[in-house]
Formats: C-alpha cells, sequence, structure tokens
C-alpha cells in the first residue's frame, strides 16, 4: 500500500449543457454551465465511479492543489487521494459545483441571457433535487450510468440522499454524513439570521450590486459569523479561545488573523479589560476575520440560494411526513454517520434517517463519532471517522468494482 | 486501509454456534452487542439471512465494517426505539445481558422487536462458583473472567433465575441449550453449564402486538 498522497495538480473542467433544465419551482434554466473536476480513471467497465457533493461554500475543488500552492488543496484532500480513505487509486471521483454556486458553474455572477446583465436576484430559487438532476446530466456526459458511491457531508449529504432517492438505478451507494432529513425550525432560523444580514445590507442593492460596484460585505460577514458559531462546539470554542483577551497591539487591528492558542498564550497576556466595544476577545477576532475572509470570496446571492436549498430539503413532505415511505424507492446501500458535538447537524437528526432506512428495510451502516469538533468534523482529521470511510470504501470497491471484473 | 472484508467462514465461538444453529436460512437478524459481527457475518454468508448488527464500542463497529455486515452504532439499553416492531424474525442477545442495566426492559423491546429472541449468558449457578464463594471469594472464571473490583457484570443469573424471569415477562420458552466449556452439557445443566442459551417467544395471545 503506497503512503496517502494528494492527487497532485488537478485543473478544473466545464460542460455546457444547453437542454433546458426544469426546476422544481417551475421556473427552468434554457442552458447552464457546471465546472467540475475529476481524479483517478474511470475503468473500462465504469463502475468505479464517485460523485462528491459539497456543502454550503464548498466546490467543485474536493482534492488536490491548483498549481504548486499548498494552500489551494480542496475542501476534503484529507478524505478524497491515493491511498486515502476515498482512494483514487481504485476509484474515479467527480467533484461538481451545483447551479447557483459561485465557484464558476452557472449562477447569480452569470450573464442573465435574456437582458445580457447579471441574472443576481433573478436567478431562480433552486433545490437539492434539481442540483442532482444537473449532477446526473453531467454524469451522462461522462458515461458514467451507474454510481459506485454517492458522497457529502452536510448539504452534500442531503444531495446523496436525494440522489438514493430520485436515481436508485444510478446509485449503488450512499454515504451521508453529518446530515438531515429536514433542517429543524433552529436551523432555518439560524438560515434566516444569516439571510437578513446580507439583504438588510445597504450595499446588497437587492441584489443587484454587481452594477454597483459594491459588495454586502458586512452582510456576508455577520452571516459567516453566526455559521461558524453552529459548526464548532462549545467544547472546541472554549478549548480553542476560552476567554482569552486579544493582545493589546493585536486588537487595535480588527482583521489581523487570529494567532493559535499557543501563540496567545506566548504573546503578552492581558487580564485588564479595555472597556470598549472593540475585538477585545480572541473569539471576537476569529470570528472577524473568518467573516472578512468569507466576503471576499463568496457571493451573496449565493448564499441566499444554498442556505434556501437546505430549508427546502425535506423528502418526507410529499409523503405526509413519512421518511420510510420518501425512500422507499432507493436501492442503494448506506453509510449513515454523525458526530457526537454536532449540533447544527445533531445526531439525532442522522438517527431519523437511519430508522426510516430499517423501516424500510434498506441495507444500512450507521456509526456516530465522538469527535470533540462540532459540525465540523467531517472535514477534519479523526482516526475512527477516516478508518471508518476507508473501511466502507474497501466494501464497495469488492461489491461495485471487484464484482464488476470478474 | 485497503485491507479486502475478510471471509466470515470461520469457526464460531460455542455459543453463537448454538444460536445459529437455531436461525432458519433467509432469516431477518438483529443481532445486539454484536462485537466484531462474528455471528451476523456468518449467518449471511452461510445462511443467506439478512439483518444488522447494533454495537457501541467504536473498534468493534469498525471491524463489523470490515467485515461487511451493517452495523448500527447505538447502546442498546437507550432503547431499541430506532426499529420497529415485529421487524426482525430473530433477535440475539449473546453474552451481554449480565452487564445491561436495565435488563427487563432490554428483553421486553427484544422480544417487540423480533418473532423470537435469544440470548446467551454464563451460568452464575455453575458449581464451580457456589464452590469458590463456600471458599470465601468471588468467582473468576473463563466466562466471567474479572475481579470483583472491577467486572462489568450487574446482573448475574442462575438458569433457574433466568427462566423465572421469562416467566414473568410472559415469554414462552421454546428451546434451551447448556455448554461447559464449548462442550454441550445434557446432565445436571443447572450445575455444570458454564453458559445457557435460550429462545423464546411472547406467549400466543399477545404475539400479535
Amino acid at each position: 500500500m503506497s503512503v496517502p498522497g494528494s492527487v497532485g495538480q488537478v485543473v478544473p473542467q466545464r460542460m455546457y449543457f444547453d437542454a433546458p433544465l426544469d426546476l422544481r419551482s417551475g421556473a427552468a434554466l434554457a442552458g447552464y454551465e457546471l465546472v467540475y473536476e475529476t481524479y483517478g480513471t474511470l475503468d473500462a467497465s465504469r463502475s468505479n465511479a464517485v460523485l462528491i457533493c459539497h456543502a454550503l461554500n464548498a466546490s467543485h475543488h474536493v482534492a488536490g492543489t491548483y498549481g504548486d500552492d499548498p494552500k489551494s488543496a480542496g475542501w476534503w484532500d484529507n478524505m478524497v487521494g491515493p491511498g486515502k480513505p476515498v482512494d483514487t487509486n481504485r476509484f474515479f471521483v467527480v467533484g461538481i459545483n451545483n447551479l447557483g454556486s459561485c465557484f464558476g458553474s452557472t449562477g447569480p455572477m452569470s450573464p442573465n441571457p435574456a437582458t445580457g446583465a447579471p441574472y443576481g436576484p433573478d436567478f431562480p430559487v433552486v433545490t437539492v433535487e434539481d442540483w442532482v438532476h444537473a449532477q446526473a446530466r453531467l454524469a451522462d456526459a461522462l458515461g458514467i450510468e451507474r454510481f459506485a458511491a454517492v458522497m457529502g457531508g452536510s448539504l452534500g449529504g442531503m444531495q446523496a440522499l436525494a440522489w438514493a432517492v430520485l436515481y436508485p438505478e444510478r446509485i449503488a451507494h450512499c454515504v451521508a454524513i453529518a446530515t438531515a432529513a429536514k433542517l429543524s425550525a433552529q436551523n432555518i432560523a439560524f438560515n434566516e439570521v444569516a439571510r437578513r444580514a446580507i439583504i438588510t445590507d445597504p450595499d446588497f442593492h437587492g441584489g443587484r450590486f454587481y452594477s454597483h460596484g459594491v459588495v454586502p460585505a458586512h452582510g456576508l460577514q455577520v452571516a459567516r459569523m453566526i455559521g461558524h458559531i453552529t459548526y464548532l462546539s462549545d467544547d472546541s470554542m472554549a478549548a480553542k479561545f476560552g476567554r482569552l483577551l486579544r493582545p493589546a497591539v493585536q486588537a487595535r487591528e480588527a482583521d489581523a488573523p487570529a494567532s493559535e492558542p499557543g501563540d496567545a498564550a506566548a504573546a503578552a497576556v492581558r487580564s485588564d479589560y479595555r472597556f470598549t466595544f472593540d475585538v477585545e476577545f480572541e473569539i471576537e477576532s476569529y470570528l472577524r476575520y473568518q467573516g472578512e475572509k468569507f466576503s471576499k470570496y463568496f457571493d451573496a446571492n449565493t448564499y441566499l440560494l444554498i442556505t434556501r436549498a437546505l430549508d427546502y430539503f425535506d423528502p418526507a413532505l410529499a409523503h405526509d411526513g413519512d421518511l420510510a415511505a420518501a425512500l422507499a424507492p432507493a436501492t442503494a446501500d448506506f453509510l449513515i454517520a454523525s458526530f457526537t458535538t454536532d449540533w447544527r447537524f445533531a445526531p439525532e437528526r442522522s438517527r431519523e434517517v437511519v430508522q426510516a432506512l430499517l423501516a424500510a428495510r434498506k441495507r444500512v451502516t450507521y456509526a456516530e463519532i465522538d469527535a470533540p469538533h462540532g459540525h465540523d468534523a467531517f472535514l477534519l482529521e479523526d482516526p475512527q471517522y477516516l478508518q471508518l470511510v476507508a473501511a466502507y470504501f474497501d466494501r464497495i470497491h469488492a461489491r461495485c468494482v471487484g464484482a464488476a471484473r470478474t | 486501509m485497503s485491507e479486502a472484508p475478510r471471509p466470515a467462514r470461520e469457526t464460531l465461538r460455542p455459543d453463537l454456534e448454538v444460536i445459529a444453529g437455531w436461525i432458519p436460512a433467509g432469516a431477518r437478524v438483529l443481532d445486539l452487542g454484536c462485537g466484531d459481527g462474528q455471528l451476523m457475518g456468518w449467518l449471511e454468508q452461510s445462511r443467506g439471512c439478512t439483518g444488522y448488527g447494533v454495537e457501541i464500542d467504536d473498534a468493534e463497529v469498525l471491524a463489523c465494517v470490515r467485515r461487511g455486515i451493517d452495523v448500527i452504532q447505538q447502546d442498546i439499553e437507550a432503547g431499541l426505539g430506532m426499529f420497529g416492531h415485529g421487524q426482525f424474525d430473530i433477535v440475539v442477545l449473546s453474552m451481554a445481558i449480565q452487564a445491561t442495566h436495565q435488563t427487563e426492559k432490554v428483553l421486553r423491546e427484544m422480544s417487540q422487536v423480533g418473532s423470537e429472541g435469544i440470548v446467551s449468558f454464563p451460568n452464575f449457578g455453575h458449581w464451580y462458583h457456589a464452590w469458590s464463594i463456600l471458599r470465601g471469594r468471588m468467582p473468576v472464571s473463563r466466562e466471567m473472567p474479572y475481579e470483583w473490583f472491577d467486572t462489568p457484570n450487574l446482573h448475574l443469573a442462575t438458569v433457574r433465575d433466568f427462566e423465572d424471569f421469562l416467566e414473568r415477562l410472559g415469554l414462552v420458552i421454546t428451546g434451551r441449550a447448556f455448554l461447559a466449556d464449548g462442550h454441550p452439557v445434557r446432565t445436571l445443566p443447572a450445575l455444570r453449564a458454564t453458559q445457557a442459551i435460550y429462545r423464546f417467544r411472547r406467549a400466543a395471545q399477545d404475539r400479535s402486538g
């Protein structure tokens, strides 16, 4: 076995679709473009394809780097690569940027064919199901009839679940991590606060801020700050920041990056308050830094669209709330995993999915990973988590790829 | 990391061999406290059974996934509410009942989730245990290899205790087997068996429930 490594330098690809895409809202996209990346090689029997679905602020760039910049590593580079749990020596892995996103696929920043100007707020509201239909067309074009696995975390896990229901014959395994079959009221509430922060920013201009040469940066910052709070656990925040005060020098530079706790401890630790509303605590500095970083690369209209897609996802809705009935068409085997300290997509939400899968007599494995990092854990290194996914992908390989060869 | 799933055809633990012999081909099985999934693996491979293991321990859950059986990571004492009533033909609890806190609740839920239950446990009534206590020592044996101060065992029972318990819960014994160090015991099992294995179902009048 080779030492786990990176897929190396990767180049995103684009594909244009001129057939209209009918959306769940009743609207349609006349034509659209998807940006995607692939890693590994599709085998002759086309049995080894794995689709990775991204969550709120990620993209098609799942693994590898652009050029030789190590900072450009893909968002799931610890999961996908040669010798990694989703082993690109064995699997052909596809990452697709979803419609409405701001990383190259058709979205609010793209020109509206009707006007020539950016869509802005006129970009249709898209749903998880719409994304899956668009992804399926890209799979058609790549010659993938059936995925060995469709996998995602959080909102990506919702797409994996939707795949299992919408295209049962095209997905052999569904790997849904730190996800839910529907958001709770509390979860929708967090999304709404984020959206209000953006929409009420004077620079939002009803979503047409592009033509004003501004972005609603303050709204995006607040949206990201509240999002970030919900991705961390109380304990991990306490361990990382506690009540540490920002050193006096750095406190004056509100946009200074938060330093590691060790550095903060090494710096002159203050114990005296400055009695201001400027950055005082380390946690404030960290959130502001995350918010500002985010506001420089993420599109405000995309944030609205993607949080709405999260809110709307509820496959049981059409079955009087009966999730088992909603999942009945699925023929895939399922791996559902949650993290004990995740309160944004709590284990209880995953257990609801498992319970429905059991009632629907599906093959399902459920792991509840004891990790301290909250919702973010699905992106982080955790031996039990990574070994579990690796073991499950061994099974996927034996069942799909090994079986196709004999 | 790329270790292939292990073949499941291996020698079963003696009590699991008895249990496996009681499970019909094609049965839908739930194995509570399934450990590394040995029984489920064997049943799937050799008997065409389907079902799940339930296990709380991280390493055992990982072992189940490596073996290729489906496992639900859960504490069985937190309740079997995730499983619908009558979802399984057989629910197994092997060598774990003595470590449960809410033994009565676990047994009741087993009998609801499955048509039939199978339990194996260490027989506390084995003569050696009595002998050990007569000599003034808590017994330490192969089935109960723990000192009194660090044992996970909470609810130890003799063969007779267990039969009374099943009766009190309104459960009907449909089979029993006894082992001493892995070998069948036919005479004086209450004294000579180190392990007892029972199968049971709800009494006829409430089997529909």
